[in-house]
């Protein structure tokens, strides 16, 4: 019997905590006097329930695959990256100022150059709290989460002055940015845009890089032990900078597409940074931890947990609950997630048939 | 501009300062006593918000600022035993777990909120001010010092108090027994995970009393009221090197910033989008703070690292 049940055991234990998850759910469902079934058969309609709800899907699990690839990197290299929000908001400046400052460039050409802006942005905004914990032992969760308070009133500043649309309404957002910058439609009738191809060209070469390259390999290296790796002649303080920095540029990245692949091609800060981003910053870590911190499964965590956000709008109009149930809902998934590590070892260890637990089955 | 320099509006705006420290200071404190202990969390900002709801909430529903406060201190006993469960029992990642907490603290107030209040609803704050009496006789001083809620002096009062339970009593001494080396402490018989789910319930009841003093001093709830102070306290302690009274001397100072920041804005000195800027200030500060004191104090030898006796 154990012999069929065994190779499917590791993934026991993230799909438990997504059920604990939905029946907490349930319960605060049924406390506001709502039908479970109705709010989650809602929710699952309005996220996959046909070509149009499939694409919104993947519009939403864009931001959350490039930051959970950036979050892949990072943790692998053991390095704790909360400033996934500040890093999507300075990708986005930069790309902006790039679209604002060369707006004629023809788009085949405009279109990449906005999109590696965005990761240059995003990749100084990860490298600075980086480089700090690397030379100066700065806590890097701290640093970050400070990065991401800095960023969201350094994006408010621009938009309350320099980059504000000229004009009599003051509202905080720029003018309507160069058409060449615009993300292609891939999929007629739908909003379905380049942003998705970017995501997943950007989860395939995180995958390469952390798996098939020797930076990739030193990154994991420095992550599993830093201390044997200083000893092997790796240079630590150089990979965890790297680490940061590239995960700040995937996130970067998202900000860029967020800007020109938004439906009004503005960057807007109206309604504050979390407007912005989405939490995109911070649900990305949920999609990351649940595709087991592999850039791959990333893309197919992230693509379900687009759908929980593209769904809730549904949730909300079928069952009168706001979507914010979403965001608490991802919460608990984390909690759960990391707190059943290890459930998940033993269960593991169980299934590679450690003698111990053995017995006592 | 020059009218910005008068005593009135210097001393109104430390006043209003000293204030704005409240929160810091108790959600710093609680995270103070629970890093002590060797436990990092970082679910500080989300157990202030879900603190926050339930007083302004029960202060909507009921009219008492007083009960609101103490709806406060309940949620925030519960989020502990719940982050005491996950962290000490379930031995979660303690930074991870608590950016979980965060993320249910931020979506679940917010769901609350458009649910139960809908529209934004103003409710009035705590009027007991035991020292008001003092304040009419002793001029700018007096209004400095005594025109501040029961709610400040107790906070205030909570620094010698807290100093006094880690440095001179048994509870403070396992405490920081367990945060340096637990393994040593569980030989001595002290049970490592009854301390930390001590200290841990201690930090977000604290925290949980955050989020209702800024509730009630604001008068207001929205999403994501805190806008990062739970985070900031969690700085604090590393800026007050894990001493009561260097967290203090943190959360007065970003106290003062704030409320100086809010005023010059207020009178006008400085437009909106300055204001974002001199926003940053408090975050930049932490940064730079935690630049300065990572080389120079180490701190708790076991923080983040969960206990198991055979590791």
């Amino acid at each position: 019997m154990s012999r069929y049940v065994r190779p499917f055991a590791g993934l026991a234990v993230p799909a438990g905590a997504v059920i604990a998850a939905l029946v907490v759910g349930a319960i605060l469902l049924g406390a506001f006097g709502a039908n479970p079934l109705t709010g989650y058969r809602a929710l699952f309609t309005g996220a996959f329930g046909g070509p149009d709800e499939l694409a919104a899907t993947a519009l939403k699990s864009i931001p959350l695959m490039l930051v959970g690839v950036g979050i892949c990197i990072a943790f692998r290299a053991g390095v704790i990256n909360i400033g996934g929000e500040g890093q999507i908001i300075m990708g986005a400046i930069l790309a902006t100022l790039v679209a604002l400052a060369v707006p004629d460039v023809p788009r085949p050409i405009l279109v990449p150059t906005v999109i590696i802006a965005g990761g240059v942005g995003g990749g100084i905004w990860g490298a600075i709290p980086g480089a700090l914990k690397a030379y100066s032992g700065v806590n890097e969760i701290l640093s970050t989460i400070m990065m991401n308070i800095i960023a969201g009133f350094f994006m408010s500043f621009l938009l309350e002055d320099w980059l504000i649309e000229p004009g009599a309404i003051r509202i905080q957002q720029t003018k309507r940015l160069s058409q060449n910058a615009d993300l292609p439609i891939l999929a007629g009738g739908t909003r379905l845009h380049l942003g998705i191809l970017v995501a997943v060209i950007v989860a395939v070469l995180g995958y390469l890089l952390l798996f098939r390259s020797s930076l990739g390999m030193r990154l994991r290296a420095v992550g599993h032990n830093p201390h044997a790796s200083r000893a092997a002649g790796m240079q630590v303080e150089l990979s965890i900078t790297q680490a940061l920095a590239l995960s700040g540029a995937c996130a970067g990245i998202a900000g860029a597409v967020l800007v020109f692949g938004s439906e009004s091609h503005r960057l807007i800060g109206e309604g504050g940074p979390l407007a912005f981003t989405q939490s995109a910053g911070f649900n990305g870590i949920v999609t990351a931890l649940f595709g087991g911190l592999h850039p791959l499964f990333t893309v197919l965590s992230s693509y379900l947990f687009g759908g929980m956000l593209a769904g809730g709008i549904s949730l909300q109009r079928a069952v009168q609950v706001p979507q914010a149930l979403v965001l608490a809902l991802n919460g608990v998934v984390v909690v759960f997630v990391v707190g059943s590590l290890k459930l998940r070892t033993r269960v593991q260890r169980w299934a590679e048939g450690d003698v111990q637990m053995e017995d006592r089955a | 501009m020059s009218d910005f320099f008068t005593v009135a509006i210097i001393t109104a705006t430390l006043a209003s300062g000293i204030r704005l420290a409240v929160p810091f200071l108790l959600a710093a404190l609680g995270e103070a006593v629970g890093q002590r202990a060797g436990v990092l969390n970082l679910g500080v900002e989300g157990v202030m918000l879900i603190g926050a709801f339930a007083a302004y909430y029960t202060a909507l529903e009921t009219g008492s600022a007083a009960f609101g406060l103490l709806m406060g201190l309940v949620v925030g006993m519960v989020m502990g035993l719940v982050y005491a469960l996950i962290t000490v029992v379930m031995h979660a990642e303690q930074g991870i777990s608590g950016i979980g907490i965060y993320l249910f603290g931020l979506g679940f107030t917010d769901l609350l909120f458009q649910k139960q209040v809908g529209t934004p609803r103003p409710i009035r704050g705590l009027q007991t001010r035991p020292l008001d009496w003092l304040a009419e006789d002793t001029g700018r001083a007096g209004e400095l010092l005594f025109s501040h809620t029961v709610l400040t002096y107790m906070a205030f009062l909570l620094v010698p108090v807290v100093y006094w339970l880690i440095t001179r009593t048994t509870f403070g001494l396992n405490v920081r027994a367990v945060g340096e080396n637990p393994h040593a402490a569980d030989t001595l018989g002290v049970s490592v995970n009854g301390i930390r789910t001590a200290a841990i319930v201690f930090g977000n009841t604290m925290a949980g009393l955050a989020g209702a003093a800024l509730a009630l001093e604001i008068g207001i709830f929205q999403q994501n009221l805190t806008a990062g102070r739970g985070f900031i306290a969690i700085a604090l302690v590393y800026f007050g090197a894990w001493r009561p009274v260097g967290v203090m001397t943190g959360a007065l100072l970003f106290g003062i910033v704030s409320s100086t920041v809010l005023r010059l804005q207020v009178e006008g000195v400085i437009s909106g989008s300055v204001a974002s800027i001199a926003n940053m200030a408090p975050a930049v500060l932490t940064v730079i703070v935690l630049v300065v004191v990572s080389r120079r104090i180490g701190q708790p030898a076991a923080l983040t690292r969960p206990f198991t006796r055979d590791g």
